[in-house]
């Protein structure tokens, strides 16, 4: 029997118990990228909605088995959101908490890219990008030949969709035809060097994904819950691959990053930046709005 | 004399010796796997024909995939069934992979370590015609210098073959060079295949090693046996595996020898002479000399005529190792 998480009920109860390790796991992002001194901050932030319910809903894996064979495969494309990835695993048992203080630094398991031999569950080494799309096309192709019925689960962020390779996979997988494999994009509409419509457009993206045979959901990928919906769709598409474009808040749950494009490639703490709290503050301003849900309720720790 | 332990072909130096391109001892290496190793699998892009994947692809049809031209997504897909417990070969020219897609290669295949069998065809003047765009010549350098590959390039057919069975052995990535014009083959099906150096010329009292690798060492085996009738006495070593390098074996012919000329179709920066270069000055400096491309691209023509222009044929070997004695 195929294990499958998504048969089971997304009740009002485990919707709420997501959304607070949600937020809970940006305020490790915060600490873990106040500790490192380098990292990206946006990303992470708004794709912490969808890693939770990745490892604590969708995917079928097992943190004390990393390797087990009938797992779901998440490869990270846009490797640069790293931090989001490695806080959810530690939560979910992969390593210890405490481990993510070593991000970055020397002898740690956590690169500042994702590297497969350095960490079991990462699944593989990314940072470059518009290479993930491709990789989990051959993940997606040995299930194939080997009768496998996991599924492959692809995350790329909108601004590698300016990559050339990116193109080269999709078209791929669409003559393919590959329904063991379902992409989420990171439409968070930033990127290093400003907003993607105005450094290079993408719009409109639901249409090129038509145009190369896919099926397209679009979803508020800060909605657990219609996430959740959406991944289950993709699962009963049958004759196409699926992409999900998942429209996200880059800097989600911190006042001052919402919507930045300056804050894609920046940890809180190290530098001013205009329109944010001084150097120094910014952490502390960052974890007093995510423990506040932005002054909606108050902290347990006020 | 040729080396009567390596069952080598006693009549390569004959005008009617055996003509055949190392391309299609990768064709047959790969029946040979597609029959006997349910893991191998085959990907081009759109090079399907000349890069002898073709029969693989009509026997194995399910494990055969055609990537159209996109040499990046060809890579990262093999790199994902690579980790995937499948043995990938990917194939297409050598300028295109790993020349276009370098960087693709070195992050999901090399640094990955993912299971994948590179295969680089059209490499050198042997392309030809085509002229210098198709003509990689800098491919053995863009591959040794990565950490955790194997560079592996076969004199002639049959050790294309075998070097093509053998690399499906290897727990890692493999960059695998050929040409495509045919060349003398000098092994037999019994020439063990090694990854160590094999000595095909042997002399008594040896002044010289010439260390060839993939077809160029035809013209050092030719070179060394019209330099025995002018009383020079040299060595003639095939290196079909450049990196890891056979260290002790180059050292110890450097012993007998005290000088060398390395000979390949690559440009003399970064390939089989610099593999030996940067070892000899490491452990036992001694006077080199190096045939190949001198920094320049080459041009359209026959590859006579190439080799010939560029300075690449026998009489520049036999010009290198008469200058290479002078300076012992």
């Amino acid at each position: 029997m195929i294990v499958d998480n998504l048969d089971v009920d997304l009740t009002p109860e485990k919707l709420l118990d997501l959304q607070e390790k949600a937020v809970k796991a940006r305020e490790l992002v915060i600490e873990t990228l106040l500790e490192a001194k380098s990292g990206h901050s946006a990303g992470p932030l708004g794709m912490a909605d969808i890693f939770v319910a990745l490892y604590f809903h969708i995917l079928n894996h097992d943190p004390k088995d990393p390797h087990k064979p009938d797992r779901d495969r998440l490869i990270l494309s846009n490797g640069h959101i790293c931090p989001i990835r490695y806080v959810v695993m530690a939560m979910a048992g992969y390593f210890p908490i405490e481990e993510l203080k070593t991000l970055r630094k020397i002898n740690s398991r956590l690169q500042g890219h994702p590297h497969r031999t350095a960490l079991d569950g990462v699944e593989t080494t990314s940072g470059p990008l518009g290479e993930g799309l491709s990789q989990s096309i051959g993940y997606a192709l040995a299930a194939k030949l080997d009768h496998k019925n996991h599924y492959i689960y692809c995350i790329t962020s909108d601004g590698e969709h300016q990559e050339g390779n990116t193109w080269e996979a999709i078209m791929f997988a669409g003559k393919n035809k590959i329904n063991n494999l379902t992409v989420i994009i990171d439409r968070n509409n930033i990127q290093i060097d400003g907003f993607t419509e105005d450094i290079m457009p993408l719009e409109p993206l639901r249409e090129k994904y038509e145009a190369f045979g896919w099926h397209v959901l679009e979803v508020d990928g800060n909605n657990i819950r219609t996430f959740v919906d959406a991944v289950r769709e993709a699962k009963a598409i049958f004759n196409k691959p699926t992409v999900i474009i998942a429209h996200t808040i880059p800097g989600k749950g911190v006042s001052f990053m919402e919507n930045s494009y300056l804050w894609h490639g920046s940890p809180p703490d190290v530098g001013e930046v205009a329109g944010s709290p001084a150097k120094g503050e910014q952490a502390k301003i960052a974890l007093a709005d995510l423990r506040t849900l932005q002054g909606k309720i108050e902290s347990e720790h006020q | 004399m040729l080396n009567p332990d390596l069952k080598l072909n006693q009549k390569m130096f004959d005008k009617t010796a055996e003509m055949k391109a190392t391309r299609d001892g990768f064709g047959t290496g790969l029946i040979y796997l597609g029959e006997t190793n349910p893991a191998v699998v085959v990907l081009t892009a759109d090079l399907n024909e000349s890069t002898r994947t073709e029969e693989f692809s009509k026997k194995f049809p399910e494990r055969f995939f055609e990537c159209g031209v996109a040499e990046q997504n060809m890579a990262a897909i093999a790199a994902g069934l690579g980790v995937s417990r499948k043995i990938p070969f990917m194939s297409s020219y050598a300028t295109f992979s790993p020349g276009k897609n370098w960087e693709t290669i070195r992050t999901t295949i090399v640094y990955n370590h993912s299971n994948v069998k590179i295969a680089g065809h059209h490499s050198g003047v042997m392309t030809g015609p085509d002229g210098a765009t198709h003509q990689a010549t800098e491919d053995i350098a863009i591959t040794r210098c990565w950490p955790g590959i194997e560079v592996i390039v076969p004199c002639d057919s049959h050790e294309s073959r075998k070097a093509v069975i053998m690399s499906a052995d290897i727990d890692g990535p493999v960059y695998l060079r050929f040409s495509r014009d045919k060349s003398v083959v000098m092994t037999t099906e019994e020439t063990p295949f090694d990854k160590k150096i094999q000595t095909f010329w042997v002399t008594e009292n040896p002044q010289c090693t010439i260390f060839g690798t993939g077809h160029m060492l035809y013209h050092a085996m030719v070179a060394g046996k019209e330099l025995e009738s002018e009383g020079i006495n040299v060595l003639v070593a095939n290196i079909a595996c450049i990196k890891p390098l056979d260290t002790e074996g180059v050292l110890d012919l450097i012993e007998k020898t005290g000088c060398a000329v390395s000979v390949e179709d690559h440009q003399v920066m970064g390939g089989l002479g610099g593999a030996i270069a940067e070892l000899l000055a490491l452990k036992r400096p001694a006077p080199m000399e190096f045939v190949g491309l001198q920094n320049t691209f080459a041009e359209s023509g026959s590859p006579k005529d190439i080799m010939e222009k560029y300075g690449m044929g026998k009489e520049a070997i036999k010009a290198a190792v008469r200058k290479v004695i002078g300076r012992k």
